[in-house]
Formats: structure tokens, C-alpha cells, sequence
């Protein structure tokens, strides 16, 4: 089950002057219920891969199986598909039109065709899940501070009900708070609901301390594939990709070059708190 | 007398219904008082809503005080014969390159504003040169901005800004939409314009590593100015910076945390070199490497 990519390429323009090789033969079976974290620098190809796993984008060759069924085969139902493999954008709040939050949040399920009751009872949820208080839900989204939009534009996609949610930078433009309570309501949902994460973001920081799995793209190529503590102990290879690991990784590094005798794959900062006291025979509680 | 001067702001949101009476007011800024000495790098602080923006937007006379007064160069932003002047003081970035470019090559672009003034063309073209080499994007002046990468558009933003010659460029989160790269390419770009051309800046940021190199930083909550100091003063406050929704690069929130442990290492850390210089001794000690014999 989950979502399984074999041998895809995908080819922009093909045949035309701008023709651009920009996935290369990319192959991983995410099973239901990972954490996985997608980073590249901005061309890298993380974001047409993400648009290939709900099918927006056919690959130029290759196959995407969803719970064990080829995405590409005929008769699929790509409509289903959508709201099984729920993708958020990036600035997703520029995406926000309808006159209510709580209308705003019905659109999707309403267009799967359910009851009326049953979209009410969805939007409700899922405007729960994301931690938006009730007085909100009248008012237009427009009016709201970037933060809560943008909670807004992922209940939107997380009342059709998907079993795995794509993130394409949550985060992007927020302020520290912003970022941590978005990414602690995607923590619930990936902890309480079972649900698949992927999530692509710039920030190592943010990768180190909730994926489970890391996927590492540059220039159209899967480049590393692993547990975060795994892909983080190549940083020397990640920033000549234009990517860095954790400051806490160079820090920890650089006491083990000084003969400290640290663990190298330490990536956050409650870690390599203990680890030192440790280390300095304090207690670390 | 400062570049930038500020003097019991305030400034509210209005917004009125259909027959234009007061539906409900929000007050922005509350009463705040500043004064930015030339030729100093300031970073202003504060989570979204705490007001920065709304103060970014008085500096250039985009907004108008409700009570209080903003000068810039001694001129009074409400004063309108001096509008076109102070704008021409003090240049604004904005936070979304594809919102400010507008030519389709990017030395037309740079000229855009000196053009918009009427400047004699030979100095518009003397003025592009200058600002695309302040940039570092000399290179590029021929191409079309559509194919830069969003570091690059915003270095030809700051360019644009640039040609206008001004005293003061205020840059309201200028990284918010870039990759770790595009980040330090422009806050680079920023930091040497301010060390070489002597300009004022004034950066308003989410990023809490891009302030470490500033002069003065100030941090702004609900209206307000809450913290004033250089960086080390204000990161050394990290109770008090959580407290305003902020956070502190991880090298300095580790020293902190381990010094609250009772480790002897000074407040407001900064960079790694920091630490390091202060950590490794005292684990060299306890794990007894001498210093001198490896």
C-alpha cells in the first residue's frame, strides 16, 4: 500500500527548444503512514515530482501506483485520486476565494458530491483539526492574518479526507509561531489520524526535528534517500547542492574534528544539549 | 538628529462601512518613538500583526501618521511638498520579487525610476551601471528578469531602489519568499551596500540569522518597540524574545540552554565561532585533550 514510484521521467517541452529533462528516473515506495521530508533547492525537481504524485502532471515515462494501482492505467479515477493524495501549495492562501472560511472549506468535499450534512460535518472537522477557533469561521478569509489563511487552505484540502497530505512549503512567509503551529497540527494529524506526510521545505531545521525519512533531489536526480540522521551526516554533499544541514550538525562536527568524543548524527538542539552535559558529567535534566 | 526619525506615532487601521461611518479601528502602532542614525543597519523584529510593516510603510510616506510625526531627513512625511523627496530618501523593497519588476530586460528595469523623474539619460544609464555592479548583477543586464532565480530578481529590485540614489532602503522581509541560497545572496548584497556605499538600511525579517551582523536591533510587539539594542543585548533575552512570539538562531538557543545548565559560557552567543571558541575548552578540559599538545 502507499504510494509506489517506479523509473519516472519527466520531460518539459519535448521536442521543442526548451526541452528540459526535469525528473530522472526516480524510484521509492512511501509506505502509509510515513514522515518523509523533500528538500532541493529551488529547481531541484521536488515540486513537478509532488504534482506527479496526484497525477497533475503525467510523467514522460514511468509508473505511479496508489495503494497497489497503476495511476496511469485506463478507467483510473483521477478525481478520487485528487482527494486521496491531498497536495497544498505553495502561498495556497492565494487560493482562498469564497465568501466564509466556512464555505471557503466546504468547496472540496462539495465537489466529491456528498450530502449536504456530510459536507457541514467535514468542514467543521477539519477546520477543527487545524486549530481554527469557531468566531472565525463567518468571517471572509481575506480578513485574516497569513497564518490562519493559510490553515484555512489546508482544512480545504483536508476535509475530502486524504489518506496522505502533500505540503509544499507550509510555512513559507510565517513568523516562528506561525511555523511551529502549523507544523505541530501537521505532527497531530501524521501521529493521530495515521495520515502520510510529505513534506517539502527549505528548512533543515524543520526536517530534522519531524520527518521520519528524508528525500534528497537535485537537478532532476534522487540524490539521497534515508533517515534524516543518515542524510544530514553528508552535509559536506548537501551544500555543494546549495542545501545545508542543521546548524546543530556543523556545531556537533566540529567538536568531534576537536577530538570530543560527540555522536555525529546529533541534529537538534535538545540533543545536543544532553549529549554535551553528558559529556561534561552535568546532570542534563 | 537621526535619518529617520519617529516621534509618538500612531497609526490606526479604519475601516468604515458603506455610508463611510467607523466600523472598527485597529491600532497598528501605539505610540512609538525612534531615531535611526545614518549609515547604521537596523533590524526590526516582531511576529505578524506586532507592526513592523505598518512602520516600514510611514518611512516612505505610504502611510501617514494618524497623531504623532515621521521625519525623514528632517522632512515631515505629511508635509507634501516634500513627498517626491522623501521617497527618493528612502527606496523600498518589498517581500515578493514578481510584484516589483516590470521591464522585460533587467537594465530597463533599473532605469525605470530614474527615467519616472526625469533624469537626463546619460546619468540613467551611468546610475544603471553603478547600482547593477553595487548588486553584483552586472552579468545579468541584458537578460529578462522572467529567467532569474528569486535571489537574483531581488538584487535587481535592490537595484532599482539603488538607481534612485537614496539615502535609506528599507527591505520588508526580502527573503520571505527565497531558498537558503537566494537568502544569503541578498542579505550579502544588503550588508555591503550598507558597508560600502555608507547607505542606511532598515530590514524588517522573519530570520533571525540575518540580523546577527546588524547595528541595532529593534523588537517590535502589538505597536510597540519592546527590545532596543545591538544583537548580542537583545539575543541574550531568549525568555524574553519567546515571550514575543520570536525565536533565536539555534547556536545561541543551545548556549543558552546550556548555561541555564550551569555550563560557564557568556550571554548572547551569535555564530558557531562563538560557541566554539567558548564550548571548546571547557570539553577539551573535562575530556582531557590538552590544547597545546595535539
Amino acid at each position: 500500500m502507499g504510494i509506489r514510484a517506479e523509473h519516472i521521467n519527466y520531460i518539459y517541452g519535448q521536442g521543442t527548444a526548451f526541452e528540459q529533462h526535469a525528473l530522472k528516473d526516480i524510484s521509492f515506495t512511501i509506505e502509509d503512514g510515513q514522515f518523509v521530508g523533500l528538500i532541493g533547492h529551488t529547481g531541484s525537481g521536488k515540486s513537478t515530482l509532488i504534482q506527479h504524485l496526484n497525477g497533475l502532471i503525467k510523467a514522460t515515462d514511468g509508473a505511479i501506483y496508489f495503494n497497489d494501482e497503476n495511476i496511469y492505467q485506463d478507467g483510473y479515477d483521477m478525481k478520487a485520486l485528487r482527494s486521496k493524495v491531498g497536495l497544498v501549495f505553495q502561498y495556497p492562501e492565494h487560493q482562498l476565494f469564497e465568501v466564509d472560511v466556512f464555505s471557503d472549506v466546504c468547496f472540496g468535499p462539495k465537489n466529491q458530491k456528498l450530502a449536504k450534512e456530510e459536507v457541514a460535518e467535514r468542514a467543521r472537522e477539519a477546520l477543527q483539526l487545524v486549530g481554527l477557533e469557531e468566531r472565525y469561521w463567518e468571517q471572509s478569509p481575506f480578513e485574516l492574518s497569513g497564518g490562519q489563511k493559510r490553515r484555512v487552505a489546508i482544512a480545504g484540502v483536508l476535509a475530502m479526507h486524504p489518506e496522505v497530505l502533500i505540503l509544499d512549503e507550509p510555512t513559507a512567509g510565517l513568523d516562528p509561531r506561525g511555523r511551529d503551529e502549523i507544523l505541530e497540527q501537521i505532527s497531530v494529524l501524521h501521529r493521530e489520524k495515521r495520515m502520510t506526510i510529505i513534506l517539502v521545505s527549505h528548512s533543515m531545521e524543520d526536517i530534522a526535528r519531524y520527518a521520519d525519512r528524508i528525500i534528497v533531489m537535485n537537478q532532476g536526480g534522487k540524490i539521497f534517500d534515508a533517515p534524516p540522521k543518515e542524510v544530514f551526516a553528508h552535509y559536506k554533499e548537501l551544500e555543494q547542492m546549495g542545501l545545508a544541514a542543521p546548524q546543530i550538525t556543523y556545531i556537533v562536527h566540529e567538536l568531534k574534528e576537536h577530538g570530543i568524543p560527540i555522536a555525529d548524527d546529533i541534529t537538534t538542539v535538545a540533543e545536543a544539549r544532553s549529549a554535551i552535559l553528558q559529556l561534561l558529567g552535568m546532570d542534563s535534566r | 538628529m537621526g535619518i529617520i526619525r519617529a516621534s509618538r506615532l500612531i497609526y490606526d487601521y479604519i475601516r468604515r462601512d458603506e455610508e463611510d461611518h467607523v466600523d472598527e479601528v485597529n491600532r497598528a502602532i501605539d505610540d512609538m518613538t525612534v531615531d535611526i542614525r545614518e549609515g547604521d543597519f537596523v533590524a526590526i523584529l516582531g511576529h505578524n500583526g506586532s507592526g513592523k510593516s505598518t512602520f516600514a510603510k510611514q518611512v516612505n510616506g505610504i502611510l501617514l501618521p494618524t497623531e504623532g510625526t515621521v521625519w525623514i531627513s528632517g522632512m515631515d512625511t505629511r508635509d507634501e511638498d516634500h513627498i517626491w523627496d522623501i521617497r527618493k530618501t528612502a527606496g523600498m523593497v518589498f517581500q515578493n520579487p514578481d510584484n516589483q519588476i516590470i521591464g522585460n530586460v533587467v537594465e530597463e528595469d533599473v532605469g525605470f525610476g530614474p527615467e519616472n523623474i526625469g533624469i537626463p539619460t546619460e546619468e540613467i544609464w551611468r546610475r544603471v551601471d553603478e547600482s547593477l555592479e553595487a548588486v553584483g548583477m552586472t552579468a545579468y543586464r541584458m537578460k529578462s528578469p522572467n529567467k532569474l532565480s528569486g535571489g537574483q530578481k531581488q538584487r535587481v529590485a535592490i537595484a532599482g531602489v539603488m538607481a534612485m540614489k537614496p539615502e535609506c532602503i528599507i527591505l520588508d522581509e526580502p527573503t520571505a519568499m527565497l531558498d537558503p541560497n537566494g537568502r544569503k545572496e541578498v542579505i550579502r548584497t544588503v550588508r555591503e551596500l550598507n558597508r560600502l556605499e555608507g547607505i542606511t538600511v532598515l530590514l524588517i525579517t522573519h530570520y533571525m540569522e540575518e540580523v546577527i551582523h546588524a547595528d541595532r536591533v529593534i523588537v517590535m510587539d502589538d505597536g510597540r518597540i519592546v527590545m532596543d539594542g545591538t544583537p548580542r543585548e537583545v539575543f541574550s533575552q531568549v525568555q524574553e524574545l519567546k515571550s514575543y512570539r520570536l525565536d533565536v538562531p539555534q547556536v545561541t538557543e543551545l548556549a543558552y540552554e546550556l548555561k541555564q545548565a550551569g555550563v560557564a559560557l557568556p550571554d548572547g552567543i551569535l555564530t558557531r565561532a562563538e560557541l566554539m571558541e567558548h564550548l571548546l575548552p571547557i570539553m577539551k578540559k573535562s575530556a582531557g585533550i590538552t590544547t597545546d599538545g595535539n
